[in-house]
């Protein structure tokens, strides 16, 4: 029983042995589009990987080494590894006009909401 | 170690008691302090033969909003990050990105040339050389037979 409870809410381990870390995220929404800031420092920009599947919109980034050569590491506060973080977007998004920018650590994702479709009148007949 | 000093009457009282481990968890929630927050940047620090390398990680500030300073064997960073704006009629979600002045000194174990001292920026990393004075370095001696 324990076993299928658990089920789908295990996180999946990575085949490299990084850890994976959270970004932290700003999420703005405006009244056109969703904004969504996230700090990864040190992601390789080709590593990005924005997809949305459905409505849930998954953000993935390897980070380059930091290590400088031939130097040892005295004090650790932070380490190297991947950002791994899902979102699952509760607004209809028009996925073809999603911007990605990096900048100076920084991946701002910008969502234009989709328009939504005029609503029909249904007129009603009395019988 | 919880210690009931005022256990000490002639009686035994239970309501006495109640009142002193009600003291006693006071005592103990008292020391309770929420954790501080987090330092920022994040910094790691590597040693090589020239000198020290500092890693530092700082996404979202600009280079030129950066001031870095270095006095003897002292190194100040110093910078302010802009929380993103929201504008009126906006939603704010999330807010999970640290914002603010910031200012980080640290003091290394010998003097650090400051005209040799370089600093670059890239991908949210900054990275700063500090190469010790060359007179400052250790030096080699060889032994020599009599």
């Amino acid at each position: 029983m324990a076993d299928q409870e658990t089920n789908g809410s295990v996180a999946a381990e990575t085949t490299r042995d990084v850890p994976v870390f959270v970004p932290p995220t700003d999420i703005i929404e405006t009244e056109s589009s969703l904004l969504m800031v996230l700090d990864v420092p040190g992601a390789d920009p080709d590593s990005l990987d924005v997809t949305l599947d459905k409505r849930v919109l998954r953000i993935a980034a390897r980070s380059a080494s930091s290590h400088p050569e031939g130097c040892t590491l005295q004090h650790a506060e932070y380490r190297d590894g991947n950002y791994e973080r899902s979102f699952v977007i509760s607004e209809p998004v028009d996925a073809a006009k999603i911007e990605a920018v990096f900048k100076d650590g920084v991946l701002r994702l910008t969502l234009p909401k989709a328009t939504p479709a005029p609503a029909a009148k249904i007129p009603v007949k009395a019988a | 170690m919880l210690a009931y000093q005022g256990n000490a009457g002639r009686w035994f009282d239970p309501l006495r008691q109640i009142r002193l481990m009600q003291q006693d968890m006071n005592r103990l929630m008292d020391s309770l302090r929420a954790p501080a927050p987090p330092e920022f940047p994040l910094i790691n620090i590597w040693t090589g033969p020239d000198g020290a390398v500092i890693t530092a990680e700082i996404p979202g500030v600009s280079p030129d909003d950066l001031e870095i300073t270095v006095h003897q064997n002292t190194v100040t960073l110093r910078g302010q990050r802009v929380a993103e704006p929201v504008g009126e009629g906006d939603i704010l979600h999330r807010r999970e990105r640290v914002a603010g002045a910031f200012a980080r000194s640290l003091v290394l174990p010998f003097r650090v040339d400051g005209d040799k001292a370089a600093a670059m920026f890239r991908n949210g990393l900054l990275r700063l050389d500090l190469p010790r004075p060359e007179a400052d370095r250790p030096r080699k001696i060889t032994v020599s037979r009599s």
